[in-house]
């Protein structure tokens, strides 16, 4: 029994710093990761400005140097924070590794493109112009027209498809095959679709044939199987005790997709339909096939050339004339123009999906 | 308003597994009836049978006959939309329309059919039924809110408003208590004994208390073993069930020595 009993003198209650030295263990002092960084960094800046060390050097740099911070780590803290101190560094440094091309990207795309735009830029055409001056009015407004045009083919069919697959499919063998050959036609290289789109209508206007609306088609192959995906996946969301709810209280199928299923799955699929156009805005290929290529304003879908952006750029860099600097600013202009639509969908995107969810749950 | 359902050997199929095998049970117009069983016996399959509500899942069919107030709910004339707006229904977990306000979820049976009704009209309907489902004036204030804002026993009498704003002759209630605290719980049993007035109600609880508390009569059901169909072991007056059942395996489970 002896065994058993405390040791005699003074109970083992541990004081107040004991408990704390229990639970939290030593740390490295909160300033340890900035500190480590920030001597990567100036480590880093030092070799580049004095020993003349490249941009992409001195980046491995100072991830080399970052690693230290799991070495210090598993001196001072003990394994398991080193390993999380070690995933938090290649996790960061992963991160940043894929932020730099897309800020190489916007970078030279603003620097290179800004210096063109003006009121100018987007209100004159091409027409007549030879070197300095003219603008992408042309370019713009086909690449609107074509891509809405693309929008109005592609959303209906999509949102349907999708609509029949979740609602009334019921997982049937023709569903299993709509949803295979969606995936396949995610897969389709968009040269293929623009030469769809121009083997379609050559069989209707004969050889050669070049207009706004084969270059929406082409886009719209590209845009339905994404549409249906994102559609799908939305509606899939929505709980099935909605849809008994609604059922329970005696209304119709085709009431209940239109009225309970489709309102509360909107900002979903319109997020969706927004990134679908912003994924085939930027396309040039099919373009290039079956819209090809003008310097003056069209209107007109169903009649003859139209420009687009990513055309006018690739076309504007392909031959850009003499003196060839112009052509080559304009091109960079025509960039950074697709460049802010696209942003601009994405913040589109953003504000539906938060001003059309659900309310009360946020 | 309020009919009867008298339903006769009743067999129910999910695809090829019957799940629910020959439920003979009458049920008075006016009168509360509680299912009680263990889980996975079909009480809840063969409630939604009554309104047609099972035929949402695929594969799923009945044999055998339901008749309200005489006429057969399973006849080749009978459409399932028009069933279940005479046969309402309120599920266990509370679920009211997330796009909608309080007072749109209360009217979603008039609006989602697209019914055509003067504004006057409509707030006497909003206010009568969150009225009887007692939530008036909790709710009042707020009516434009969205209902998912409620807390989950206000969500679960806006169902019950909803359901009954379209006026239906019986209201079938699937566990509507078990995802709620027991104030709440306390105010919908309340509820259910004054909606007693003007609606026969079918309830599925696993509460026995709740059983004995509210209903007039109570069914008994239970699984003769694992993956046979639910059967119907007794049905009588709840005081008979609870303190003289027939059947011992009524009385194992009341008593909770079983299931």
């Amino acid at each position: 029994m002896t065994t058993l009993t405390n040791p005699p003198g003074p109970a083992k209650t541990p004081g107040p710093v004991d408990v704390h030295q229990e639970l939290y263990g030593a740390r490295l002092p909160s300033w340890g990761p900035r500190a480590v960084l920030g001597g990567a960094v100036v480590v880093a800046a030092a070799l580049y400005v004095l020993a003349g060390v490249n941009v992409m050097l001195a980046a491995l740099i100072v991830f080399a140097i970052s690693l230290l911070l799991p070495v210090w780590s598993v001196v001072v803290e003990g394994r398991r924070k080193a390993t999380d101190r070690l995933v938090t560094v290649l996790v960061t440094s992963s991160f940043v590794l894929a932020m730099f091309p897309l800020f190489s990207i916007l970078y030279t795309v603003i620097t290179k493109g800004t210096k063109v735009l003006g009121v100018d830029f987007f209100t004159f055409s091409m027409r007549n112009v030879v070197g300095e001056g003219g603008g992408i009015y042309h370019a713009l407004a086909g690449t609107l027209l074509i891509t809405g045009a693309a929008t109005v083919i592609s959303v209906p069919i999509g949102m349907f498809t999708a609509i029949y697959l979740v609602e009334y499919a019921d997982g049937n063998r023709l569903s299993r095959w709509i949803r295979f050959l969606v995936d396949v036609m995610t897969g389709i290289p968009s040269i293929v679709a623009g030469l769809f789109a121009y083997a379609l209508f050559v069989l209707f206007f004969g050889e050669g044939v070049r207009m706004g609306i084969g270059g929406s088609v082409a886009l719209s192959v590209l845009m339905i199987p994404v549409v249906v995906r994102s559609t799908e996946e939305m509606l899939k969301l929505v709980p099935n005790e909605l849809r008994e709810a609604s059922y329970a209280l005696g209304v119709p199928k085709w009431r209940t997709v239109s009225k309970v299923v489709l309102p509360t799955a909107l900002a979903g699929i319109v997020t969706g339909i927004t990134l679908a156009i912003a994924r085939v805005i930027g396309e040039t290929a099919p373009l290039l096939i079956i819209a090809g290529a003008t310097d003056s304003v069209n209107f007109n879908l169903f009649d003859g050339r139209m420009a687009s952006l990513p055309v006018f750029a690739y076309t504007s860099v392909r031959n850009p004339g003499v003196p060839p600097e112009f052509s080559i600013d304009r091109a960079w202009g025509a960039a950074l123009t697709l460049l802010l639509i696209v942003m601009l969908l994405n913040l589109i995107a953003r504000l539906v999906s938060y001003y059309f969810s659900p309310k009360g749950e946020r | 308003m309020a009919k009867s359902i008298d339903v006769s050997d009743l067999n129910i199929y999910y695809g090829d597994f019957l799940a629910v095998e020959d439920v003979t049970i009458p049920i008075a117009a006016k009168s509360v009836t509680a299912f009680i069983g263990p889980s996975g016996c079909g009480k809840s399959t063969f409630l939604r049978s009554l309104n047609r509500m099972h035929e949402v899942i695929r594969g799923a069919r009945v044999e055998g006959k339901v008749l309200i107030d005489g006429q057969d709910l399973y006849g080749s004339d009978m459409d399932p939309v028009n069933v279940r707006r005479m046969i309402g229904m309120v599920f266990q977990r509370p679920n009211p329309f997330p796009t909608m306000s309080i007072y749109d979820n209360v009217l979603a049976g008039q609006k989602l059919n697209s019914k055509r009704m003067k504004k006057s009209e409509a707030d006497d309907i909003v206010e009568r039924s969150l009225r009887s489902a007692g939530l008036w004036t909790e709710v009042k204030e707020r009516l434009d809110r969205p209902g998912s804002g409620l807390s989950g026993g206000q969500q679960q009498r806006l169902c019950i408003a909803r359901a009954i704003s379209v006026e239906p002759e019986i209201l079938l209630m699937d566990e509507p208590c078990s995802a709620l605290d027991p104030i709440s719980t306390s105010v919908i049993e309340d509820l259910i004994h004054e909606l007693k007035s003007q609606y026969t109600i079918v309830i599925v609880t696993h509460n026995m208390q709740q059983a004995a508390r509210v209903s007039d009569e109570t069914a008994f059901f239970n699984l003769s073993g694992v993956g046979k169909p639910g059967r119907l072991i007794e049905v009588g007056r709840t005081e008979t069930i609870f303190s003289n059942p027939t059947d011992p395996a009524t009385e194992a489970y009341i008593q909770g020595r079983f299931g």
